[in-house]
């Protein structure tokens, strides 16, 4: 018999994606062999089919899952993309019950148009984020829509993880007298990515912090007993302040913050001071926030701080009852105020 | 951060609040009107309030431009976008203003109207040259401070000749505002608006400069001490109304000399006077029609005019039976006065436009200084 006949590569570097790589047919296999087959190798894929067959959790453990849609604009930002975030957002929304996670999915929507030396490059910086991470990306799909109809590319993951079934951590767990700790300076993925923006670009070395944070997440839970930490959230969306309100809400509980001890980058600082807005509004992808049992808020700080993603890592606040469940925070000035969920988008103000 | 963190130092606060409460005479009690937003702004989020002596009491005023753009303002607006198809820009703030018809400029921009957000006039001149096919309007707020930058695109606008921009103009003047409130029967008949001095407007008055309040401060003899908007600014400026109505004066002083001088900024006013003119009124929500304190486009400048290019007709719409923001923007009234603070009206759902922006009296208390409405239990 013969060979499989010749099909000549994918131009990546001049080629653009059109309706025929969502159609099902020749193109759309051609794509998947020769970008997300390639880069994401791994046993589960190899399977070839549309779905993923994986082992089951080891005994004693439940499973966890999270999804997470990115649809971030500009697509390439200072200090990461798309892709790395679509990884790590989901990553870190299974990390923060306590869980490891252990493979991922991915789909992708396209717009007709996109150029597929920008898919290439976004492709590669999941599979880059997903290696480091040591979480196989295991199943996905790939839709195209009619130009106009989408903004280049939607990605949505999908994690799974598993948790022992004792763990209990969650964001209504949080008591009176518990301590309030974050894992290092607020606001840089939000400024990083409003900086590029087209209609306020604006010069700043900000970086996005975007990051896989289940490892910290690990190496906090193995120092301390179970059960001593309450909650652990990531500030995304929203910000700091807009976390430790869903937290107060959820728990039924007030909690009182320390604006001196919250850290955040002058950059960072400077951009909002410029913007008007907020440092603990704006998003974050590579901090958490963990509300613990006082007893061991040193030794988890400590463990932070040995931790690459902790190193700035600071008490900022404890847990009070509070039947209002505010968020107050005492002012470096030296008042007090409240620190309110986020209304809208962080709009600027205007003089 | 250099140039910032010396005008937030708490240590400093403390002091300063200690002068005040020191020099504060028995049995008086001071009222003062911050006219700006830009300072109500810092006094909630600094938690200023705190650091005073209950005899100094607060009184927000109307500086907020958000705050006292009227609903028939932002319809026009709305109006341009949804049935005239031209690509409106504006500043963020304005987004959420509540207009006629259950919409926003938010709300229209999700019904299919072209609405962009800018951080300046420049950047809505630089979206007209982008598409050059299409009607842009940059829908121009805001006090003195706002008011050169749109002069400025205008002008540039006619040099370049560009053909498809114009300026749908809604610039509002402070003094004829302080003077307006002064002259409301709250404050000059019946006196049940107390006001013992003004903290004068920031950035307006690098702009405008320190003299066009001189005859205001003689005339009703109202102390005026112009400030920074830096918490530790609002805590100087307060001392030196304390002193000033201590000693008899009524004078206007400058805190703020870093920025402001007597004159202002000569080429900026320039620019707002070779473009612009005042009008004969101009609707404020809350203080209603005001005379000359408003701007208009000139005639030299006629086809960078919205209302003209569009033949736009005012129509004024009155707010909300229930909404407190007319007296609340006049200080006759505080936000919690009124029935629907922190019900239906939040920064989620603003029914008033003192609600929308953080400037705004109600979202400002709404957001930072709630918990003094209600006692927090101790941990």
């Amino acid at each position: 018999m013969s060979s499989q006949p010749y099909v000549r590569p994918i131009d990546f570097k001049h080629g653009r994606i059109d309706m025929n790589h969502g159609a099902g047919g020749r193109a759309s296999a051609q794509l998947i062999a020769e970008l997300f087959t390639k880069a994401f190798d791994n046993p589960a894929l190899r399977q070839g089919n549309d779905a993923a067959l994986l082992a089951a959790p080891p005994p004693g453990h439940r499973l966890v899952m999270a999804t997470d849609g990115h649809v971030i604009s500009p697509l390439f930002f200072a200090g990461g993309d798309i892709g790395a975030l679509s990884v790590h957002g989901t990553l870190n929304d299974v990390a923060m019950l306590g869980a490891t996670p252990f493979a991922l999915s991915a789909s992708f929507i396209l717009e007709e148009g996109f150029r597929l030396a920008d898919l290439q490059r976004i492709v590669q910086s999941m599979a880059r984020a997903a290696a480091e991470a040591g979480v196989p990306i295991v199943t996905g799909d790939t839709k195209v829509v009619e130009q106009g109809k989408g903004d280049g590319v939607f990605i949505t993951t999908t994690g799974l993880g598993w948790v022992p079934m004792a763990r209990d951590i969650g964001g209504a767990n949080a008591r009176p007298g518990d301590v309030v700790l974050l894992s290092g300076t607020i606001g840089e993925h939000g400024v990083a990515v409003l900086s590029q923006r087209e209609s306020l670009a604006f010069d700043t070395q900000v970086q996005s912090d975007t990051a896989a944070l289940h490892r910290l997440v690990a190496a906090m839970l193995a120092a301390v007993p179970e059960g001593s930490v309450r909650t652990l959230r990531d500030p995304t969306r929203g910000g700091l302040g807009t976390t430790l309100n869903e937290i107060a809400q959820q728990s039924a509980v007030g909690i009182a913050l320390d604006e001196a001890a919250i850290p955040v980058q002058p950059q960072v600082e400077a951009a909002c001071e410029l913007l008007g807005l907020d440092p603990l509004y704006i998003a974050n992808e590579g901090k958490l926030v963990a509300v613990v049992d006082a007893a061991v808020a040193d030794t988890l700080l400590a463990v932070m701080h040995d931790h690459p993603l902790g190193r700035r890592a600071a008490r900022i606040g404890t847990v009070q009852a509070d039947a209002h469940r505010f968020v107050q925070m005492v002012t470096r000035f030296g008042g007090r105020r409240v620190v309110d969920w986020l209304s809208g988008e962080p709009l600027p103000r205007i003089c | 951060m250099k140039y910032i963190d010396e005008f937030r130092d708490g240590a400093l606060a403390r002091q300063i609040a200690a002068r005040i409460a020191a020099e504060v005479q028995p049995g008086r009690r001071y009222h003062f009107m911050e006219f700006c937003g830009g300072h109500t702004h810092a006094i909630s989020r600094y938690g200023i309030t705190e650091l005073l002596p209950a005899a100094v009491r607060m009184v927000h005023g109307p500086g907020c431009p958000v705050c006292v753009l009227p609903i028939g303002r932002i319809d026009q607006a709305i109006h341009l976008a949804l049935e005239r198809g031209a690509i409106v820009c504006t500043y963020g703030d304005t987004m959420r203003v509540p207009a006629s018809r259950n919409l926003s400029l938010m709300k229209a921009k999700a019904r299919g109207g072209d609405i962009r957000m800018v951080y300046s006039a420049a950047d809505a001149l630089k979206v007209a040259r982008h598409h050059p096919d299409r009607e842009v309007v940059f829908f121009a707020i805001g006090f003195e401070t706002t008011t050169p930058p749109t002069a400025l695109v205008v002008q540039q606008a006619a040099r370049e000749g560009i053909a498809n921009f114009s300026v749908l103009c809604c610039h509002v003047l402070t003094p004829a505002a302080i003077t307006h409130i002064l002259h409301s029967p709250e404050v000059a008949q019946y006196g049940t608006v107390p006001l013992d001095g003004f903290v004068g407007p920031a950035h307006v008055s690098i702009v405008i400069g320190s003299a066009p309040y001189e005859p205001f401060a003689a005339a009703y003899a109202k102390p005026v001490v112009i400030a920074g908007f830096e918490p530790l600014d609002v805590m100087q400026a307060i001392l030196m109304l304390v002193r000033q109505v201590n000693d008899g004066r009524a004078e206007v002083e400058n805190e703020f000399t870093r920025a402001v001088t007597r004159d202002g900024n000569a080429a900026a006013q320039a620019a707002v006077a070779d473009v612009m003119e005042p009008r004969s009124e101009f609707e404020w929500r809350g203080l209603g029609l005001v005379p000359t304190s408003a701007l208009k486009i000139r005639e030299r400048y006629a086809t960078f005019d919205a209302e003209r290019r569009f033949d736009l007709r005012y129509q004024g719409v009155p707010d909300h039976k229930k909404c407190e923001c007319g007296a609340i923007l006049r200080g006759v009234k505080r936000p919690t006065d009124c029935q629907l603070f922190g019900t239906v009206c939040t920064p989620e759902t603003p029914m008033g436009s003192c609600m929308v922006s953080s400037e705004g009296a109600c979202a400002a208390h709404y957001s930072y200084g709630r918990f003094r409405d209600i006692p927090v239990v101790a941990a």
